[in-house]
């Protein structure tokens, strides 16, 4: 090894303690971004790889009833290539030794055994027996949450006629990674299935022999799908047509979709935070060492060393920081980004999930940290590459000091001399003083993210269980019933009190941009389903027009006061155009809301109820659920229990490993830039602290000192802190934001407090370590010293 | 204890008619400080030979070091000519300077100068990495008598070690030049004969022109000739009829 390379050695041992903090920070940040970009790319990669495999569809559609000729039409479409119909039922399953009753989407399967546009995947048993009846297929979440296996039996109820069935097999579809009940923002398998029989039975069951009521559709390489769901609709709206969609509005697309793009902006905002931070410490370890090795630089070019071989060998010493961290980093990358593949596994159901190490994300990630090395390093690289040897060989002048600003204005007198001497200093290099706030800034920014959104988190359930839906029970109606049959409901033991709704398919139109949504009509009255904004106000139901999500609104490029075309995909199908009377801040779901007054006259009938809202004493909530799913003309039994538990442990799982990861990128950060600026200050004060301890101060006195400094850019952090943590809250709800769900932007002063709190006692920690130095600082030596 | 090669001083001493290794005519220095102008050097001239060693001597602040670092190449004059054989030291890019100190100069500074995190060898090898022919830095320590302290770290060892260490350093290369700045300022007397000693040897036996830079007076028998610098000019100069041992020479 050259005696560079050598010195190069030993300068980074002796550093090793800001050395570690960088590559911690570089670490980190990189774990990060590996660790998502490649949960991203293992999401994508598996979504498109079974997507093709299973020629997942490219449009889907739901109508009343079309006869089966009506697909060669829409085959015959510009744009289509295939055509798939089926036939779609919601459905109560009966399970043997089950009181809690479940409900699911039961399809049709063709003769072949399983749909040919979006081919299931058997996980265990077999498909369907091509010509045999009462034979089931089970998606495996609700399969594993029940417990179910092959030549299990079981019933469904659909359209009123039972059928009884037994499994032949457990299978994944691709059109159900994730099994949504309609409306629900979150799966419940337990009480929630997709399940495919053979097409006949079902047809029979519906009345719908010879007919189908869903399509799907692959289009052809090219082809438009706006101009095709328009001619698509076309067609069906004389069999009632409920509106096509394509992908982008496919629940389990669109899920796994959110999940890639978020992943995807976690990889581009965190990771470029930390390296941030890495390259601040970088530059100050660096000019520091530039600085205290001046008399050696010298030397160095007095031998004969160029100034490239000097620069080369400062640069080196960040380089191999970077590179130190950008392999520790990689590998927690890897791990990270395994354990996000196991989150997903057990989320969505794919058939495996495609987790592949990858170079291009570990080489882009070292050029990262190589980049972020440059930036922290290139100011003392630059410097030890134009220090003049002759001017080297000199003592450095001593800096300038001068009277602060807040002596000036006599505020001076009130502090002591070594309160003095620490406010000049940090007044003399005011960049490094301001950097150094703003990296202790920027991690309680983070802290601050992850604090938030377990908060929010939690407010967020509170808010939808607590002031949004406030009913124990929701009714579904398979048809439109008069609201004295909702009366009827409350007779029943134990409802204390019943509220009826209209809900109805529409599709909203503005300008090029449309959207399919379930318009809901609710009483402005009402006490059970209310329209709350984020800030908890409860927003009045307009008597006319319409009230949107504000995330609908600006999806639809529209705002308060202006007109929507609103196509209802039911009954007489009337197009109208509506005011946008309102936009709600809200955080769950999309809603569109109107009064009941105002839906009747889109739809020209009267008080007309296609649900309805039951608050029940709490012991008979389960009884008045049971009887009720069995009850004619009603569709569905929705809990509130149930859905407050199935919304909590999503977020627990996902927001609450997030808030864990966030807390310790906090953590490393903050130790790393305290530990940072008070080893500097140890390195530079080293005489002066010496002095003071000569001239009589006892050791609490002088560490008082350097407390004095780190706490003083506690506090200066604050300010920033604050405007950069709502900033990054802001950002993270703003990618986060989905029609699923939103984070509430609004931020107490409390996680502010908690992230100073954390910072504090993580510069606690690094003061004790101080004191130990201050014992073994050698005055004589010290004080000997020559800079 | 008398040196052996005492009497061929007077024979090494160079003909006059032979061509000057170092050459400076009107070399001014000027230093820019703040606002004012600082004249380091104010037009001097100066001819060295190949193989001599001179004592430059000069009170604090009379321009010696400047002088000693333009004919090392760490800087250059605002005015006037200096030259080393055929290299020109005034105006030159730092890459050609580089490259001249690199071939021809060692430096030996009061301060060492050594970098603490490597050990006498490696600090010599430092050197050695970068020269054409170099010695090995075991024999360069050997030649300044630190056989025996090869991989000992700056820091366990004394002042006058630690000098000849750097003295180690700058030979190590086979400079045809060695640039002493004040090489015993930072030492006691007895020490400091040690290291002169060493100086005087490398002369002798490596041929090394030797400058040597002191306000030290009593230095000044040691050297072949005498330049005395003051207040940035050549005040005079005088030549040794002999040269005096190192350990003849007190203070």
């Amino acid at each position: 090894m050259k005696a560079l390379q050598r010195k190069l050695l030993r300068d980074l041992l002796l550093s090793r303690g800001t050395g570690l903090a960088v590559i911690a920070v570089v670490a980190c940040g990189l774990a990060t971004f590996v660790g998502s970009t490649t949960a991203a790319r293992a999401l994508q990669r598996t979504q498109a790889s079974w997507y093709a495999a299973s020629r997942f569809p490219h449009a889907f559609a739901r109508l009343r009833r079309a006869p089966d000729p009506v697909t060669m039409r829409l085959a015959a479409l510009p744009g289509v290539a295939e055509v798939e119909s089926r036939i779609l039922a919601e459905a109560l399953v009966e399970l043997p030794g089950r009181l809690d009753p479940a409900t699911a989407l039961l399809g049709s399967a063709p003769p072949r055994g399983t749909p040919r546009l979006g081919e299931l995947h058997v996980r265990r048993g077999r498909l369907l027996a091509p010509g045999r009846t009462g034979e089931v297929l089970v998606n495996e979440a609700f399969a594993d949450a029940n417990a179910l296996r092959p030549g299990d039996p079981m019933a469904v109820l659909v359209n009123g006629r039972r059928l009884t069935l037994r499994v032949s097999g457990i299978v994944l579809s691709p059109e159900h990674v994730m099994a949504l009940r309609p409306g629900a923002v979150v799966n419940d398998d337990r009480h929630y299935g997709i399940l495919w029989t053979d097409r006949q039975s079902l047809a029979a069951a519906m009345d719908l022999t010879g007919a189908f009521n869903a399509v799907t559709l692959r289009l052809a390489p090219g082809a438009r799908e706006a101009r095709v769901l328009e001619e698509v609709d076309h067609v069906l709206a004389p069999y009632g047509g409920l509106g096509s969609y394509g992908r982008e509005q496919q629940t389990s697309h669109r899920l796994v979709s959110d999940e890639i793009t978020q992943m995807r902006a976690m990889a581009a905002s965190l990771p470029p935070i930390l390296l941030g931070v890495a390259a601040f410490l970088l530059s100050v370890v660096l000019s520091r060492m530039v600085t205290l090795q001046r008399p050696q630089i010298a030397t160095l070019k007095a031998l004969g060393y160029s100034d490239l071989a000097v620069g080369l060998h400062f640069g080196g010493f960040a380089v191999v920081l970077a590179l130190a961290g950008a392999a520790v980093g990689v590998l927690g990358g890897w791990w990270m980004g395994a354990q996000l593949s196991d989150t997903y596994a057990r989320y969505y159901r794919f058939p495996a999930m495609l987790y592949v190490l990858s170079p291009e994300p570990m080489v882009l990630a070292t050029a990262l940290a190589l980049a972020a090395a440059l930036l922290g390093a290139g100011g003392a690289v630059r410097r030890s590459v134009r220090l003049h040897p002759a001017e080297a060989l000199q003592p450095a002048a001593p800096p300038d000091h001068r009277p602060t600003a807040v002596e000036r204005l006599g505020l001076g007198r009130m502090l002591s001399p070594a309160g003095r001497m620490l406010m000049r200093d940090m007044g003399r290099r005011p960049w490094r003083t301001a950097l150094s706030a703003l990296g202790i800034a920027a991690a309680m920014a983070t802290q601050m993210l992850g604090l938030a959104s377990a908060g929010a988190a939690r407010s967020l359930v509170q808010h939808q269980f607590e002031r949004v839906a406030r009913e124990d029970l929701d009714i579904t109606f398979t048809q439109a019933v008069r609201d004295e049959a909702v009366r009827g409901l409350r007779a029943l033991p134990g409802v204390l009190h019943a509220e009826p709704y209209r809900s109805v398919p529409v599709r909203l139109r503005a300008g090029h941009q449309s959207y399919l949504a379930g318009l809901v009509g609710l009483e402005p009255a009402g006490r059970l389903r209310r329209v709350v904004d984020e800030r908890c106000r409860v927003v009045p139901i307009p008597e006319r027009g319409l009230m949107l999500s504000r995330y609908l609104a600006e999806r639809l490029r529209l705002t308060a006061g202006d007109r929507v075309l609103v196509e209802v995909l039911d009954g007489k199908r009337p197009v109208r155009e509506l005011k946008v009377a309102a936009t709600v801040d809200d955080l769950l779901g999309v809603q569109v809301v109107a009064s009941r007054s105002a839906v009747d006259e889109l739809l020209g009938e009267s008080r007309l109820a296609t649900g309805a809202l039951l608050t029940a004493h709490p012991v008979q909530v389960g009884a008045i659920q049971a009887r009720l799913l069995w009850a004619p003309r009603v569709a569905g039994v929705g809990l509130r229990q149930a859905s407050r538990t199935a919304v909590v442990d999503m977020l627990e799982e996902s927001l609450v490993w997030f808030t864990r990861v966030l807390t310790v990128l906090a953590a490393v950060m903050v130790v790393g830039v305290v530990y940072n600026a008070a080893r500097l200050a140890m390195a530079e004060r080293e005489r002066e602290l010496a002095t003071l301890r000569v001239l009589g101060f006892t050791r609490r006195e002088v560490w008082g000192v350097l407390a004095a400094e780190i706490a003083t850019q506690l506090v200066l952090a604050l300010g920033p802190a604050w405007l950069l943590g709502r900033a990054f809250i802001a950002i993270f709800a703003a990618v986060v934001a989905s029609e699923t769900l939103r984070l509430p932007q609004a931020v107490p002063a409390a996680t502010l407090l908690d992230a100073a709190l954390v910072a504090s006692l993580a510069a606690a920690a690094v003061l004790l370590v101080a004191w130990r130095w201050l014992a073994r600082l050698d005055l004589v030596s010290a004080l000997k010293a020559r800079e | 204890m008398p040196s052996p090669g005492r009497g061929l001083s007077a024979i090494a001493s160079p003909p006059l008619d032979a061509a000057p290794a170092f050459e400076a005519i009107g070399v001014t220095r000027i230093y820019r400080m703040g606002e004012v102008d600082v004249p380091a050097l104010r037009g001097v001239d100066l001819r060295i030979w190949d193989g001599e060693l001179v004592v430059i001597l000069g009170p604090s602040g009379s321009g010696k070091s400047t002088l000693l670092h333009i004919l090392g190449g760490l800087d250059v004059p605002t005015a006037g000519a200096v030259r080393y054989r055929d290299h020109d030291l005034a105006g030159q890019d730092e890459r050609r300077l580089t490259t001249y100190r690199r071939e021809h100069v060692g430096f030996v500074f009061q301060f060492y100068n050594l970098v603490p995190s490597l050990t006498a060898r490696e600090n010599v090898a430092l050197a050695c990495e970068i020269a054409s022919r170099p010695l090995s830095p075991e024999e360069a320590l050997e030649r300044v008598g630190l056989a025996d302290h090869l991989d000992h770290f700056p820091s366990q060892l004394s002042g006058g070690e630690q000098q000849r260490v750097a003295i180690a350093r700058a030979i190590a290369k086979r400079p045809d030049v060695l640039l002493c700045d004040e090489p015993t300022g930072a030492l006691d007397a007895a020490t400091g004969r040690i290291v002169l000693g060493v100086l005087d040897r490398v002369n002798r036996e490596l041929g090394s022109t030797v400058l040597i830079i002191t306000h030290n007076a009593a230095i000044g028998a040691l050297g072949d000739r005498v330049v005395r610098i003051a207040d940035g000019r050549v005040a005079g100069e005088r030549r040794n009829p002999v040269r005096a041992a190192p350990a003849e020479v007190s203070w």
